[in-house]
C-alpha cells in the first residue's frame, strides 16, 4: 500500500512541476506580449554588453559593434511580433487545454506502463540483509542459496560441501548431491562413510543402478570398515544387479543376521531377500513406483515407444528386482526398435548392466 | 521499494517528455509564453525522474541486490565497490539508462539557458529532445528494462564481463554518452530552426557551445577507449577501424565539419542550409552508431547486446529521426533566407574546403563500414575491409586536410591573402623542413613516409603556435604589450590554436608509430629478449589469487643498452572465476613518452609465449588528443557566447599590421 501512496506523492509532484509555469507566467505583471521573449532576450543581451563594457572586458569597439548588430536584431524582432494582449480568450482556452492534457496525460501514461512492467509487490532484497536474516527463518531453497553463494566463493571449504550434500539429496538433486559429496572427499580425504555416502548419491542419480564408479566407493569404503552396514547393503544390492542373486541372498542374510533387532534399515533388507527368494514379488515396493511402472509398459506396449523409455522400464524392472518382466521388456523393445542401430546398442549396454538374459 | 520508484520515476519521465514533445511547440507555434515555459519545467521535471531511477538502479548495484534480473547478469557480490559502480552502465540496460539520463541532462541545461537562448528557439528545440526521449524510453522500457524483477532471487551473480572490469569502464562510456547525446543538441536546434522558418547568426551562436561541448566530449570519449583498448585486449594496437569504432569516429568527423561550419555561419551568415544539415548529419550518424552496436549486426568487444528485437526498435528510431529530420529538412530549407557570397581565398573559403574533406572522410568511413555489412545482407558474401582500406582513403584525405590547416588559420574572413597567408607560415614551414631532415638523419628504419609524417605534424603544431604569436606579436611591439595582447585574445582564439596545435600533436605519435618494433618469443624464467632499445629478461611467473580472478603474472626487468636498469613491468593472464573467462592485463612501462608494452601468450612446452612491443612516443597520440578537447572546452568558455553578441575577432590583428 505504502508504494502506492509513494507513486501518487511522485506523480502529484511531478504535475505539479510541470503546471508551475502556468500559475507564475500568468502572474507576471501586465501579462506577457507574443514575441516578448525573443525582445526581452535581446534587451539581455544588450545590457549585458553593456555591463561587460563597462568593466572593461570588451574593448569599445567590440562593444559597440555588438550592440548594432544586438539593436538590429531587437529591431526585426519587434516587427515580426504580431500584436495581441494575452490574457484573451484563445489564450486562457489554450492553457486550460494544455494543462488538462498534462493533467490526464501524466498519470495514465506512467500508471498504464507501470502496471504493465511493474512488479510493485516485490520488495528490494540488499544482499547483506538476506544474509543476516535469522536461519530459522529461512526457507530451504535460500538456505541452500546462501550455502552456495558462500562456497562459490570459498570453493575450498570441504565443510560446506559436506553439509551442502545431505540437503541436496533431500531435495533430490542427487546428481548435484554426488558431486558435492566428490568435493568433499578430495578437500577433506576419503573416509569410509564419506565414500558410502557419494556411492549413495551416485546410485540415487542413476535410478537406483550401483555404478561401476559407485561400485569403487564401496569396494574403497569396505576395505577400510568391512563391518559398514550401508556399504555392505549396497554391495549385496550391486551383486544382485549384476546377475549374481546366489552371493547378493547370502550377503543380505549375513547383513539381516548381523543386524540388531531394531535397525532401522533392517526392514529395507528384508524386503531385498524376500524379492530375490521369490516369495514376495510386486509386494515389496513401493506402490506408487509400481503403479507408475505399469502405466509406462502399458503406454510402451501401445507402441511409439522411444528408447529412452523403454531403456526407463527395463531397467526399473531391474532394479524391482523382477527379472523375468526385465528380459520380457528387453525383448519387445530390441522387436520395437529394431530398426534404430543406436538403441539396439542402448539395449545391450543395459542388458549386460544388468546381466539380462533374453529368453527366446 | 525504492526499485519500484526507480521503475516509476523511469516510466514517469516517460509521460512528462510526452507532454514535452507537444506543449512548447504548440505554444512556440502560438507564441504563447506560458506554454513554452511549460517546455523548460517538463525538461527539468523529466531531468529529476531519470536521474532519481539512476540513483535508485546505482543503489540496487552497491547493495548487490539480486532480485534485479540486470544485476544478477551483470554484477558479482564480491566485486571491488568501483566496478560494482561501473557496472551498472557495464551493460546494455544499465548503458541505454545512462544514455537517456545524459540526453536529460542535456534537456535539463537547454530549459536553464533562458539566457543564452531565443525563447523560441529553446521551446522548439526543447520540444525535438523531448521526442528524442521519448522515444528512448520506451526503447528502454520495452525491450530493455533495467528493472525487470526475479524472484525467487538468487543468492549470487553471473559477475560483469572481465573485459569490462577496468577503470576504463568509469570514463570511456559517459564521455562518450555525453559526446553522443551532446549532438542531438546540435540536431534540436536544427531542427527548432527548421520548424520555425528561421536560421540566423543568433542561431549560429546558440548552437555553438552547445557543439563544442558534444565535440570535447566525443573527442574524449574516442581517445580514452582508444587507449583503453590499447592496453586491455593486448593486441599493442589503439586504433582497428573495428565497425564500432568507426561508427564513434563518423559523428566526430561530422562534428567537427560542423564545428567549423557553424563559424562560418556565425559570421558571415552563409552556409546555413549545410549547416542544419550537417547538425541533422551528426546526430543521425551517432543513432547509426547506436544500432550498429546494439543490434547484433556486429560482434566485437562492444556488441554486448545481441537482440534481433531491439535492433529492430532501434532501427525504427533511427528510421523515424533521421527519415523525419531529413524530410523536415527537405520541406523547410529552400525557405531559409541564403547568405552572401563569398571568395575562395578566404578564412570562410577554407572553412568549406575543411568542410568538404571532413565529409568526404565520413563518407568514405561509412561506405567502409557499412558495404561489407549490406554485401553480407544481400549475397550472404562475407567479405572484411579492413586498415588498409581506412588507412590509405581516410589517410588520403587528411593529408589535404592537414597540409592546408595552417593556411586556413592564417586567411582573414571575406577576403585573404594568400601570398601573406604562406609567408606568415615560413617559420612554421622551415621548423617542418628540418624536423624531417633531423628524423631523417637520427632515424633508423622505418617507412620512408614517417619523416614526411612527422614534418606534416610539426607545420600543424607550429602553425598553431604562429596563429597565436602572429596576432600578439607584431615588428616593434614591445615584449609587454605583445604579451598582454596574446592574454586578451577571445578564448575562442586560443581554444582553437590548443586544438589544432592538439592536431599536429597526435600526428606526430602516429608517425613514431612506424619506428615501433613487435617481437614475439616464448620465454622461460631467465630468458632475455630485445625489446626496441630495451632489453626485457623474464624474473619469474607468479600466481596470485584475488577477490574475483586469479591471475598469473610475468614480471620482467627492463635493462637499457648500456646495462642500466630501466624498470620492472608485470604482464598478466587472468582467469575470472565466475564466468570462466581469461584477460590479458598487458604490462606498460612508461619512458618519457615512450612505452614498452608486454602482453603473455599462451603456456607453450618451452615456456611462455611473450609479445613485446617497444612504441616509440605513442602517447603523443593521446595527449594531442587532450590538446584538441581542451581547446574545445576552451573556446567553449568564450565571453561571446555567454554575451551572445558577436565580436569581431579579426580587431586585434588588423590593428597590429596598421
Amino acid at each position: 500500500m505504502t508504494i502506492w501512496i509513494v507513486f501518487a506523492l511522485m506523480t502529484g509532484a511531478v504535475a505539479l512541476a510541470v503546471l508551475w509555469p502556468l500559475a507564475r507566467v500568468r502572474a507576471a505583471p501586465g501579462g506577457s506580449a507574443p514575441g516578448d521573449e525573443d525582445l526581452g532576450f535581446y534587451r539581455s543581451q544588450i545590457d549585458d554588453i553593456a555591463r561587460e563594457a563597462a568593466r572593461g572586458l570588451i574593448g569599445p569597439a567590440e562593444a559597440e559593434s555588438a550592440r548594432t548588430e544586438a539593436a538590429r536584431r531587437l529591431i526585426r524582432a519587434r516587427a515580426a511580433a504580431p500584436a495581441g494582449p494575452d490574457g484573451s480568450e484563445p489564450a486562457l482556452r489554450r492553457r486550460r487545454a494544455a494543462s488538462a492534457f498534462a493533467i490526464s496525460m501524466i498519470p495514465l501514461v506512467s500508471l498504464g506502463l507501470y502496471g504493465a512492467f511493474g512488479s510493485p509487490h516485490l520488495p528490494a532484497q540488499p544482499l547483506e540483509a538476506r544474509l543476516t536474516v535469522d536461519p530459522t527463518q529461512l526457507s530451504l531453497a535460500d538456505a541452500v542459496g546462501r550455502i552456495e553463494a558462500h562456497l562459490a566463493r570459498n570453493p575450498d571449504d570441504g565443510r560446506g560441501w559436506e553439509l551442502l550434500a545431505p540437503v541436496y539429496l533431500r531435495l533430490g538433486r542427487a546428481q548435484d548431491a554426488a558431486s558435492a559429496y566428490g568435493r568433499a572427499l578430495s578437500l577433506l580425504g576419503p573416509t569410509p562413510e564419506r565414500l558410502v555416502d557419494q556411492a549413495e548419491a551416485l546410485v540415487l542419480a542413476g535410478d537406483g543402478v550401483v555404478s561401476a564408479e559407485a561400485r569403487k566407493a564401496i569396494d574403497t569404503a569396505l576395505a577400510q570398515a568391512p563391518d559398514m552396514a550401508k556399504a555392505r547393503y549396497y554391495r549385496a544390492l550391486a551383486m544382485e544387479q549384476d546377475g549374481d542373486r546366489e552371493g547378493a541372498r547370502a550377503a543380505f542374510a549375513a547383513l539381516a543376521r548381523s543386524a540388531a533387532a531394531d535397525a532401522p534399515w533392517l526392514p529395507m533388507v528384508r524386503a531385498r531377500l524376500a524379492a530375490l527368494d521369490g516369495t514376495a514379488t510386486g509386494s515389496t515396493a513401493d506402490p506408487a513406483i509400481r503403479a507408475m511402472v505399469e502405466s509406462l509398459a502399458a503406454r510402451l506396449a501401445a507402441g511409439g515407444g522411444d528408447a529412452e523409455s523403454w531403456a526407463r522400464l527395463v531397467r526399473s524392472y531391474a532394479v524391482l528386482g523382477e527379472r523375468e518382466k526385465a528380459a520380457e521388456a528387453l525383448a519387445s523393445a530390441r522387436r520395437e526398435l529394431a530398426a534404430d542401430p543406436a538403441a539396439l546398442a542402448r539395449l545391450g549396454t543395459l542388458a549386460t548392466e544388468f546381466a539380462l538374459t533374453e529368453r527366446r | 521499494m525504492l526499485i519500484e520508484a526507480g521503475h516509476y520515476a523511469l516510466v514517469l519521465a516517460l509521460a512528462v517528455c510526452i507532454v514535452q514533445t507537444i506543449v512548447p511547440v504548440w505554444g512556440a507555434r502560438r507564441d504563447d509564453a506560458a506554454l513554452m515555459e511549460m517546455g523548460a519545467a517538463c525538461a527539468l521535471a523529466s531531468f529529476a525522474c531519470v536521474a532519481f531511477s539512476f540513483v535508485a538502479l546505482s543503489h540496487a548495484y552497491l547493495v548487490s541486490d539480486f532480485s534485479i534480473r540486470n544485476v544478477v547478469e551483470n554484477s558479482h557480490s564480491q566485486k571491488p565497490l568501483i566496478y560494482k559502480l561501473t557496472g551498472v552502465w557495464g551493460n546494455h540496460e544499465g548503458s541505454m539508462l545512462l544514455w537517456v539520463l545524459v540526453l536529460t541532462v542535456f534537456a535539463a541545461l537547454v530549459a536553464l539557458s533562458r539566457r543564452s537562448l531565443p525563447a523560441r528557439l529553446r521551446a522548439n528545440a526543447l520540444g525535438v529532445q523531448g521526442a528524442i526521449a521519448v522515444a528512448f524510453l520506451l526503447f528502454v522500457l520495452v525491450t530493455s528494462n533495467p528493472f525487470s524483477r526475479l524472484s525467487p532471487a538468487p543468492f549470487e551473480g553471473r559477475d560483469l564481463n572481465p573485459i569490462l572490469q577496468d577503470p576504463g569502464l568509469a570514463i570511456h562510456p559517459p564521455l562518450l554518452y555525453i559526446g553522443y547525446v551532446g549532438l542531438s543538441i546540435a540536431f534540436a536546434f536544427a531542427l527548432a530552426a527548421l520548424i520555425e522558418g528561421r536560421i540566423d547568426a543568433v542561431w549560429a551562436r546558440a548552437v555553438r557551445p552547445w557543439t563544442l561541448a558534444a565535440w570535447a566530449f566525443l573527442t574524449l570519449g574516442i581517445s580514452m577507449g582508444s587507449y583503453w583498448a590499447y592496453y586491455e585486449l593486448g593486441w599493442g594496437g589503439f586504433w582497428f577501424w573495428d565497425p564500432v569504432e568507426n561508427a564513434s569516429l563518423m559523428p566526430w568527423l561530422a562534428a567537427t565539419a560542423l564545428l567549423h561550419s557553424v563559424v562560418v555561419m556565425e559570421r558571415r551568415e552563409a552556409l546555413k542550409v549545410w549547416t542544419i544539415f550537417l547538425a541533422i548529419l551528426a546526430f543521425s550518424l551517432s543513432l547509426v552508431g547506436t544500432f550498429l552496436v546494439r543490434s547484433g549486426v556486429l560482434t566485437s568487444v562492444h556488441a554486448f547486446a545481441t537482440d534481433p528485437g531491439r535492433g529492430a526498435f532501434i532501427l525504427g528510431i533511427l528510421t523515424v529521426f533521421i527519415g523525419g529530420g531529413l524530410a523536415l529538412f527537405a520541406w523547410r530549407a529552400p525557405l531559409l533566407r541564403q547568405g552572401g557570397l563569398f571568395a575562395p581565398i578566404s578564412r570562410e573559403g577554407a572553412l568549406v574546403v575543411n568542410n568538404l574533406l571532413f565529409s568526404t572522410a565520413c563518407g568514405t568511413v561509412l561506405i567502409g563500414t557499412l558495404y561489407p555489412l549490406a554485401l553480407e545482407a544481400a549475397i550472404g558474401a562475407k567479405i572484411s575491409v579492413g586498415p588498409p582500406f581506412f588507412n590509405l582513403t581516410v589517410g588520403a584525405i587528411a593529408l589535404p586536410l592537414l597540409l592546408l590547416l595552417p593556411f586556413g588559420q592564417q586567411l582573414a574572413w571575406k577576403r585573404g591573402d594568400a601570398l601573406g597567408a604562406a609567408q606568415r607560415l615560413m617559420a612554421a614551414f622551415a621548423l617542418a623542413i628540418v624536423a624531417v631532415l633531423a628524423t631523417f638523419a637520427f632515424a633508423r628504419g622505418g617507412p620512408v613516409l614517417a619523416p614526411i609524417g612527422v614534418g606534416i605534424g610539426a607545420f600543424v603544431a607550429i602553425g598553431a603556435v604562429v596563429e597565436i604569436s602572429g596576432r600578439a606579436f607584431g615588428r616593434g611591439v614591445p615584449l609587454r604589450v605583445a604579451l598582454s595582447r596574446a592574454l586578451g585574445l577571445p578564448r575562442s582564439a586560443w581554444g582553437t590554436a590548443a586544438a589544432h596545435f592538439g592536431v599536429g600533436v597526435t600526428v606526430l605519435g602516429l608517425a613514431a608509430a612506424a619506428w615501433g618494433t613487435e617481437t614475439l618469443v616464448v620465454m622461460k624464467p631467465g630468458d632475455r629478449a630485445s625489446v626496441g632499445p630495451y632489453v626485457a629478461t623474464l624474473e619469474r611467473v607468479v600466481p596470485r589469487s584475488l577477490a574475483n580472478y586469479r591471475e598469473d603474472v610475468g614480471v620482467f626487468a627492463l635493462t637499457r643498452a648500456d646495462g642500466t636498469s630501466a624498470g620492472t613491468l608485470d604482464a598478466s593472464k587472468r582467469l575470472y572465476l565466475t564466468r570462466n573467462m581469461p584477460t590479458t592485463e598487458a604490462g606498460i612501462r612508461t619512458v618519457g613518452l615512450s612505452q614498452i608494452y608486454v602482453s603473455l601468450g599462451e603456456a607453450e612446452p618451452g615456456g611462455i609465449g611473450v609479445r613485446l612491443y617497444y612504441k616509440p612516443f605513442v602517447l603523443l597520440i593521446w595527449i594531442g588528443s587532450l590538446f584538441m578537447a581542451a581547446g574545445g572546452f576552451w573556446a567553449m568558455t568564450d565571453r561571446r557566447f555567454r554575451v551572445g553578441a558577436p565580436v569581431r575577432a579579426a580587431v586585434p590583428q588588423r590593428e597590429a599590421r596598421a
